[in-house]
């Protein structure tokens, strides 16, 4: 088994909370573990970052290259291909750049890769177990892969609780010149930032939120009623986006908003980690699904299981009521 | 524009209450409903999108069963050109390198300009497409949310954070793992099922594909699930039992509580 590597995120010169978590991930493959940092960029905001995780870190790889700038997934494969040890065991968090890197990374290195793993259960031997989640959250699973060549783990934010008040005094050691020139088949362009929409889902006390349980756009006036007789708003879970029944700009989740309501009302929403990811600040959650197994029912404070459109127009009738 | 499309047949998880069988090695199986993976019939609208426009055909590939091919058939009611199934039994059982290996066996047997996956599955993995275009030494990218054909570039977005739109120009050949939401899938009625259902679909095998039967399948699998188990993630919810009536009267009462009533 080789040593175990955490690959970092940092923007704008500022280490991601992920970084912590990645330590608390290797800690459960060993509790002796003492985990790399690999922070790939350029210039000041490198450079920052690489201080910055030397107070959690013992050792921090720096791999700094012009190409490197913006996170681009195959450059970076490729300067970890280079750097990176063949029996490397690489941790890295499961998100929109995670999912563009390691497949690939995975099979460049010859090594198994375990998705969005949710737990570590431990090494037996060079043996891993892991759990991780399928259909959408409602079962969990077990899975094993032989790590003696190394592995590839992306794992799911905030499954880990990040080791905190480390003073780890690390060093920074500079991998640089270890990689060449860099070109990709895909090159980056340009961000461009969200759309606001009419009303502003994050500034929002009360959320009555809509997932594809509603059905259609018809019946999202009947969760507009219930916002309106609440003083909330209407937001939703990412099928109802997809689906155009209400703008991009009311979708809660990792791709869409981060909300921290008092009160959240979740209206036919299976309750996916994408979206739960996005509701922050422990609301009070109330959760009517008609499937007892959504995984809704295990983070809300209060469930019914009942079909959404019969409920709502029978909750709006008594709130007005009273 | 040639395209391929890897697609898959999983149980819809939108019908489906998902239990564990008596040993918990698998999900109970019996009676599921079964669809086209969600993910993978956007990707499939959207390859005949950029066919309308650039010309070309759209081929639909799948690593199953039989049973499967019905998924293919569903896809080519939609419009895609030909259906394909790679099966074999030396596949049952691949893990997601598996499946990238044989569609890469696949790919290199035809000449496709832009090979789509959906972003993910059933399993959650987010991993064949990536993997299919290492394997393939092709640009990849995921998450992808819109496409525009620049002569033998894309021009493409992906979805990051915040609903934010990360655009990337990529060189042909290349694979797009496809994100929901990137189009409206076309409605397919029984109509166009009835219509394609006796266009002949070929199989191909593990000696048609020239696959190593021992390099696939669950003899080789890297990753291997061991069992299945129920998620016990928070503390769960008080549920509430009651009439709809009552249960009313109560989330009323916690709203009041809990300052959700103006």
């Amino acid at each position: 088994m080789g040593g175990i590597f955490a690959y970092i995120l940092h923007k704008g010169g500022v280490v991601d909370d992920t970084a912590t978590e990645l330590i608390a991930a290797a800690k459960a493959f060993d509790n002796a573990a003492s985990p790399t940092a690999v922070a790939v960029g350029t210039g000041a905001g490198l450079d920052a970052v690489c201080t910055a995780l030397c107070s959690s870190y013992a050792e921090v790889w720096k791999i700094a290259n012009d190409a490197l700038a913006y996170p681009n997934a195959e450059l970076i494969r490729k300067a970890l291909l280079e750097v990176l040890p063949q029996d490397a065991i690489l941790l890295l968090p499961h998100e929109h750049f995670g999912v563009d890197l390691a497949p690939g990374l995975s099979i460049k290195m010859n090594s198994p890769y375990v998705s969005d793993a949710t737990g570590i259960e431990g090494v037996a031997g060079t043996t891993l177990r892991a759990t991780r989640q399928e259909f959408g959250g409602q079962v969990s699973a077990h899975v094993q892969c032989d790590i003696s060549n190394g592995a590839v783990i992306s794992v799911r934010a905030g499954a880990f609780k990040s080791v905190e008040g480390l003073a780890a005094n690390g060093t920074i050691v500079d991998k640089s010149s270890a990689v060449g020139a860099l070109s990709a088949g895909r090159r980056y362009l340009e961000t461009i930032a969200a759309e606001t929409g009419d009303v502003d889902i994050t500034k929002q006390s009360v959320l009555v939120s809509v997932g594809r349980g509603i059905q259609g756009a018809d019946n999202v006036d009947i969760a507009q009623e219930l916002a309106d007789a609440l003083g909330g708003a209407v937001s939703c879970s990412r099928p109802v986006v997809d689906a155009k029944w209400l703008d991009k700009s009311r979708q809660v989740g990792t791709s869409g908003q981060t909300v921290k309501p008092k009160v959240y009302i979740a209206c036919g929403i299976s309750g996916s980690f994408q979206h739960m990811a996005g509701i922050k600040g422990n609301p009070f959650i109330v959760a009517i699904n008609k499937n007892p197994k959504a995984p809704i029912f295990q983070l809300a404070d209060v469930g019914i299981v009942d079909d959404v459109l019969e409920f709502l127009p029978a909750l709006i009738q008594k709130v007005r009521e009273s | 524009m040639e395209i391929l499309v890897c697609v898959r047949r999983v149980p819809d998880t939108g019908e489906n209450e998902i239990l564990l069988n008596s040993t918990g090695n698998d999900i109970e199986r019996d009676d599921l409903v079964y669809s086209i993976n969600e993910w993978d019939n956007y990707a499939v609208e959207e390859a005949l999108q950029i066919v309308a426009k650039a010309g070309g055909s759209v081929t639909v590939a799948t690593v199953g069963r039989e049973d499967d091919e019905e998924v293919l058939r569903r896809e080519m009611a939609m419009g895609a050109n030909q259906g394909v199934l790679l099966t074999d039994p030396a596949f049952e059982g691949s893990d997601g390198r598996g499946l990238a290996a044989i569609l890469a066996a696949f790919v290199k047997k035809g000449k496709y300009d832009l090979v789509l996956t959906g972003v993910q599955a059933e399993e959650g993995g987010a991993q064949v497409g990536g993997m299919l275009a290492a394997m393939l030494g092709y640009p990849f990218a995921s998450l992808v949310n819109s496409i525009e054909v620049n002569g033998n570039k894309l021009k493409i977005s992906r979805e990051i954070e915040g609903g934010n739109k990360e655009m990337s120009e990529i060189d042909l050949p290349c694979v797009l793992s496809i994100q929901t939401g990137i189009n409206e899938p076309r409605y397919v009625g029984m109509r166009g099922i009835r219509q394609v259902a006796s266009i002949p679909i070929p199989m191909l095998g593990a000696s048609d594909l020239g696959v190593n039967g021992g390099e696939v399948g669950v003899g080789a699998a890297k990753v291997k699930r061991t069992d299945y188990f129920v998620p016990t993630a928070g503390k769960g919810a008080e549920m509430l039992q009651g009439s709809r009536d009552e249960n009313i009267t109560k989330v009323i009462d916690l709203l009041k509580a809990k300052g959700g009533m103006k």
